[in-house]
């Protein structure tokens, strides 16, 4: 993989990152209310899926897709303004976290309703197959998702059809607060694609090259009419479900252990990446110092410009029920 | 408009709306199970397959959520889609993505995306199918905002809404009904539409306003036949779209006639004519002489014996009794 390559996967998980937890103080604070649900320890998945992505490929998210928006060239301004519900937010101010969107960028939506996009995404990938323009679309979901039938069906004509559409599960291991085991028979997500014929892997997804090595290659077999591909990605949240609670047993929320945590704190993409980089002198300590500074100083102008943008107007709440 | 027109059905107006937007339009897909079958959608997709392939004409496998949320997202993605469901029972399975998604976009993105997509429900009753295969449902969708949802009479309106569903740039919920397929009415050959969220008055009178859409008006305007051999003139509104409703059209007629009668073929409770009784009454209408009165199916499920049956949907004897009594002292 070229330095500009890996470099770049290294900036936007540090970007993912350190906006993640720039959150944490204003939702404490009450300054930030709506529901917030941080990525912080699944940035590889996201880094290494859209890198692999043009700007014209389509991604839909789901509740905790602040990382797709940011990876997929969303602006950080827009997306800290949402989460402050700001008229400059991407959704000006209606939507909140759960609903990032900024279809320049190929960033087509976000729902917090579990495997509400997974269909959505199949059919921008059906209009990509009859427009014959060569985009593949991604769809991001949990291992919650593959409880709702919708996932099966989706699989089903993804595959009949041979559309371009990755399906991309980030198996953090909690459906909410169920650990997985409570909620399937089987651990192995990625075998969900096997029986509709369907190229499936199951990834390191906390491993960043590895994620954007099978991205790229489920990416290409899209453009080439060999898609669907089902991948995968085992990973893990660093904080609870929602907001900046770990859910840690003993705690209120009182469900994770705590030895587990630490395992996989030991696993951090970015640290992962980090090592990978140091040993194969690909980048200087320096440099990566430079990456975390830059993305700090986004943050914070992104939390500024949030902070100084207004609220939207009142006498606004009836706009953009309907496009007139 | 100056253009040739000739008698066609209901169904054959329907197919010719997709045969023009098709040929206009090559972002426009018509998507769901049936539209290469001789039988689910009658003969709406006629001549589709053929003339514009497999790749825009998609049959599909039974996965109502799956394959609705495919239009939806298509229709993000820059394409016209139009989604069947040959019986809208099942297109209960379909809610998410037409309530949670579509209905929601556009607002839940602060008007960043619009869902250009039809829903096309069909209701399709009588013949003793029983409770699952005879839904009116069209009042669920009127509940949420964001959707927008008509239910043609004519072949006129068929073809004409079916156009201004497909042109439009919100999600449209279309709701036929197969009862209406062999009508034939005078539809003009070329392409023109019917604007969305406006109505018709079908017959004018003076004496009470029958309020109705969809199979409803035909049965009104029968009744106000009957209604005619005995003193009472009434006067009969096709709502065309039930959200937006035409609230002027609506309180106009009433305020001529002093008397309303809503005849709907839903359900009572919350249904379409619960909400236009509302909006008569809280318009206080001055000249109103008598209560509103709503001519609804009971809030029962379809049953199949035809015994049952025969007692269950609204015909026009049902509203010829209904207004009778009503205006009774004129009688």
């Amino acid at each position: 993989m070229i330095k500009e390559t890996t470099v770049g996967l290294y900036r936007t998980m540090v970007r993912i990152r350190t906006c993640e937890e720039g959150f944490v103080d204003p939702i404490l604070s009450k300054e930030i209310r709506c529901p917030v649900h941080l990525c912080t320890g699944q940035e590889a998945v996201a880094a290494g899926i859209c890198a692999a992505l043009e700007t014209e490929d389509y991604v839909f998210g789901n509740h905790r897709s602040h990382g797709h928006f940011l990876a997929k060239g969303g602006r950080m301004r827009e997306l800290v303004a949402e989460v402050f519900c700001r008229e400059t937010g991407c959704s000006r101010g209606r939507g909140g976290s759960m609903h990032l969107i900024d279809p320049s960028v190929g960033m087509m939506g976000s729902v917090p309703i579990v495997a509400g996009t997974i269909a959505l995404a199949m059919g921008a990938a059906l209009s990509a197959k009859i427009r014959n323009d060569h985009r593949v679309a991604v769809s991001f979901f949990g291992d919650g998702a593959t409880g709702e039938g919708v996932l099966c069906e989706s699989l089903n004509f993804a595959a009949l059809r041979k559309l371009p559409v990755i399906f991309v599960c980030e198996n953090n291991l909690y459906s909410t607060h169920l650990p997985i085991d409570e909620i399937r028979v089987s651990r192995k997500i990625y075998e969900l694609g096997i029986p509709f014929g369907e190229l499936s892997h199951r990834l390191d997804g906390n491993d960043v090259l590895a994620v954007h090595r099978a991205a790229r290659n489920a990416v290409d077999l899209c453009r080439r009419g060999k898609g669907p591909v089902f991948l995968e990605c085992l990973t893990y949240r660093m904080h609870g479900h929602v907001g900046p609670d770990d859910n840690i047993q003993g705690a209120h929320t009182d469900i994770r252990p705590p030895k587990e945590i630490e395992k996989w704190r030991k696993k951090d993409p970015i640290k992962k990446l980090e090592r990978h980089i140091l040993k194969n002198k690909i980048a200087s300590r320096k440099e990566l110092a430079e990456i975390h500074a830059q993305a700090e100083k986004e943050v914070l102008d992104a939390h500024c410009f949030a902070r100084n943008s207004s609220f939207p107007r009142e006498e606004e709440l009836g706009l953009y029920v309907y496009k007139n | 408009m100056s253009t040739k027109t000739r008698r066609l059905t209901y169904s054959l107006a329907i197919n010719e709306a997709f045969h023009q937007m098709m040929s206009l339009d090559e972002s426009v897909i018509l998507i769901g199970q049936g539209v290469k079958s001789p039988w689910y959608v009658g003969n709406t997709a006629q001549g589709l397959i053929k003339k514009f392939g497999a790749e825009r004409i998609i049959d599909t496998p039974v996965s109502e959520n799956s394959m609705t949320g495919a239009a939806v997202g298509a229709a993000l993605a820059g394409m016209r889609a139009v989604v069947v469901h040959p019986r809208m029972d099942f297109m209960l399975y379909a809610f998410d993505p037409i309530v949670n998604e579509a209905a929601n976009w556009s607002y839940m993105s602060g008007g960043r995306a619009s869902v250009p997509v039809v829903f096309w429900g069909v209701i399709n009753r009588g013949g003793e199918q029983a409770a699952q295969h005879s839904q009116a449902l069209h009042a669920m969708f009127s509940h949420a905002p964001g959707l927008k949802v008509v239910m043609p009479a004519t072949p006129y309106d068929a073809k004409g809404l079916m156009v201004a569903a497909i042109k439009d740039d919100n999600p449209v919920v279309f709701v036929d009904d197969r009862w209406l397929y062999d009508t034939e009415g005078d539809v003009p050959e070329e392409l023109y539409s019917v604007p969305i969220g406006k109505g018709a008055i079908r017959k004018e009178g003076k004496d009470v306003s029958l309020i109705a859409s969809s199979f409803m008006v035909g049965e009104s305007l029968k009744a106000a036949s009957e209604l005619g051999k005995c003193g009472i003139d009434a006067e009969v509104l096709d709502l065309r779209t039930v959200k937006p409703l035409d609230v002027d059209m609506i309180l106009k007629s009433v305020e001529k006639t002093g008397r309303a009668v809503v005849v709907d073929s839903g359900w009572k409770t919350c249904g379409l004519a619960a909400e236009v009784s509302a909006i008569i009454a809280e318009n206080d209408i001055k000249t109103l002489k008598s209560p509103i009165r709503r001519i609804t199916l009971p809030d029962i499920p379809a049953p199949a014996g035809r015994s049952l049956e025969s007692n269950y949907y609204v015909k026009h004897p049902g509203i010829v009794d209904a207004v009778v009594k009503l205006v009774g002292a004129q009688v």
